[in-house]
């Protein structure tokens, strides 16, 4: 889709970049995921879908990044609790320069670095390794606590899944940032609704979200997870890593967001692969919905 | 006759939960504490976390006040959040109980901790029938079977306080993950002085030909007494100190199998997938027909006692070893063979 490289060696907080033009990557990235996953033979659609703005905003906006220097002290982390989408994750990475385009190519055939999760052993880039839910909350507590430690002043981002926020250890986690006043952590809740067996209050409620983590000593905020504008507001508006209250985002998404077929049973394409006949259908509808083309 | 009450006096049981020396009975805990407090004062990379254990590590805070996190009582949360430290360039020593220190975070220790090659390092106290009087909840005799099985990891048992600090100095050179099978009631010395670590090798304590005593953790002293007894009886009983449970000393006990003619393991854990199973695979993969015989805890419901009640009672004792040593050299006339 012809997305430039960046070139700055490093990508600094709050960087220039236009709605217009996060929109335009939030399509790319979907008509990647689903060439991804068609090429690989199954993956998680819909689960993918509900956070791809989320994705966008954070990697070309948000986080301080020095993708020449993967392990560069002071760059701000990003976990994926929600490792099951590290589908949408690897377009970004490859387009920031973390590793080369050959490596999307081999996606999905044995001894590609790039899998279903994340493994933070092959991958530049990748922070922590994830692919069991719940524990990368934690994790990411723990290098909040090492950052405070070594005085430096990077944040760390996670990524969860709503149905995620069920296992317990997540809440252990909760707690320990508010006890510890880890105001350079930052938890995104992918309030999607639903979880692979189907929606996530049904199976066990999870709301009020926003409250449960400010009962825990966090700051919450709710915000539209596609609403681009509103996404950026909120990144923008984080206390300072310096603060003293982890923040959590609950950012309200629709599970296969941007593919009508998909929004329509998200439960069916929460784990799948499309016909050849659908994935053209379906790049078509999500180029269609770009302007620009 | 009370052989509880018997017992009662010889092992107290520690206590983790005071600050006061007196009530704490393991030097050996002592030991590492200290060992830990030297090394952070060089290595500004130490840092000691814990899920409520913070009383065992009072010197450490009192040390290094901001290099001590504690999670409560949240083990798992521990593990995972130790894993974040050590991504960021710490080497986190994970002070726990070992009961839960182990199979409870089974799944945090393989998915965060060993599959990312991160150095970790959870030193279990209280491991074995150290806590048996609290209920089989509190018997820690399934880990070395558990952690075992899972890559990366490599899992040590102390034999004494000397080999606990011999052992946790030579950690500092490995770059993974370390599991320290700390048993209690191991305060008499097995070594005269620091014990000369070879990483991944077992310690060779006492020569013998007729039969090799495999021992771990506690089992060291107590083949160590059998091993008198023995030579009472004219039976000459070597003693390997079993420190490296992963990786295994395949090539010790080829040795040991070889130069005499029966095995005997010792361990205070369940008889499957400890010490005398690694033992048995090694010698079925050499292809060595020596008579074996394991002491370790049965595959069963076990007794609630005090641990010198419950180690009397299954046998992990001098008494207990001399017994197993008899039992298999009267079963066995020549030395160990290839098939």
């Amino acid at each position: 889709m012809g997305i430039a490289e960046p070139k700055a060696e490093v990508l600094e907080r709050g960087r220039q970049v236009s709605p217009e033009e996060l929109e335009r990557r939030a399509r790319w990235l979907r008509a990647r995921v689903v060439e991804l996953i068609h090429q690989a033979g199954l993956g998680h659609y819909s689960s993918s879908f509900s956070c791809i703005e989320v994705l966008c905003v954070l990697y070309y906006r948000t986080l301080r990044l020095k993708p020449s220097e993967p392990a560069w002290p002071e760059r701000d982390r990003f976990l994926l609790g929600k490792g099951h989408v590290a589908v949408a994750l690897w377009p970004i990475l490859q387009d920031l320069g973390y590793f080369p385009p050959e490596w999307l190519e081999r996606y999905g055939s044995p001894g590609c670095p790039l899998t279903d999760h994340p493994d933070m052993k092959v991958v530049p880039g990748v922070d922590f390794s994830s692919g069991s839910l719940g524990h990368n909350l934690s994790v990411a507590v723990g290098m909040c606590l090492a950052g405070r430690l070594q005085g430096a002043n990077y944040r760390t981002f996670v990524l969860l899944g709503d149905g995620e926020i069920q296992e317990g250890q997540v809440w252990e986690a909760a707690m320990a940032a508010g006890h510890y006043r880890l105001g350079n952590l930052v938890a995104i809740v992918d309030a999607n609704q639903f979880s692979g067996g189907g929606p996530t209050n049904a199976a066990m409620t999870i709301e009020p979200i926003g409250a449960r983590f400010e009962s825990f000593g966090w700051i919450s905020r709710e915000v539209d997870g596609h609403d681009i504008p509103a996404l950026l507001k909120a990144m923008d508006e984080l206390p300072g890593p310096d603060s003293d209250r982890p923040v959590c985002i609950v950012a309200r998404t629709r599970k296969g967001k941007g593919v009508a077929a998909m929004e329509a049973a998200p439960q069916q394409w929460h784990l799948g692969i499309l016909s050849d006949e659908d994935k053209r259908r379906i790049l078509a509808e999500l180029n269609a919905g770009s302007r620009e083309g | 006759m009370d052989v509880n009450q018997e017992t009662r006096r010889e092992a107290r049981m520690a206590n983790v939960f005071t600050e006061h020396e007196a009530a704490v009975p393991s030097s050996q805990r002592q030991a590492v504490i200290e060992e830990l407090i030297s090394w952070a004062a060089r290595d500004e990379r130490v840092v000691v976390v814990s899920a409520d254990m913070g009383a065992a590590v009072a010197d450490f805070r009192k040390h290094f006040p901001n290099r001590y996190f504690d999670f409560g009582i949240a083990e798992t949360n521990t593990i995972s959040a130790a894993a974040g430290l050590a991504a960021c360039g710490l080497v986190p020593h994970v002070i726990s109980m070992a009961p839960f220190g182990a199979i409870k975070c089974a799944e945090q220790i393989r998915t965060d901790v060993a599959y990312n090659h991160l150095p970790v390092r959870i030193l279990a106290f209280l491991s074995g029938l150290a806590m048996g009087f609290f209920g089989t909840s509190h018997h820690a005799i399934e880990d070395i079977a558990v952690l075992r099985a899972i890559p990366n990891m490599t899992v040590v048992a102390p034999s004494d306080p000397l080999s606990a600090v011999a052992l946790l100095r030579a950690s500092a050179a490995h770059a993974g993950p370390v599991f320290f099978r700390m048993s209690e009631g191991v305060d008499q010395f097995v070594y005269p002085s620091l014990p000369d670590v070879q990483w991944g090798r077992f310690l060779k304590v006492r020569e013998g030909r007729d039969v090799a005593i495999v021992a771990t953790g506690v089992g060291v002293p107590a083949a160590l007494r059998a091993a008198d007894v023995l030579a009472g009886e004219g039976i000459s009983a070597g003693v390997i100190d079993a420190a490296f449970l992963k990786p295994l000393d395949e090539q010790a006990i080829v040795e040991a199998a070889s130069a005499t003619r029966a095995v005997v393991t010792v361990e205070e854990h369940n008889v499957l997938g400890g010490l005398g199973t690694m033992v048995a695979e090694t010698l079925a993969r050499h292809r060595l027909s020596v008579p074996l015989g394991m002491v370790a805890l049965p595959d069963e419901d076990l007794e609630v006692g005090v641990p010198a009640y419950l180690l009397n009672r299954y046998g992990i004792t001098p008494d207990g070893v001399v017994a197993k040593v008899r039992e298999v050299l009267s079963s066995s006339s020549v030395a160990g063979h290839r098939l």
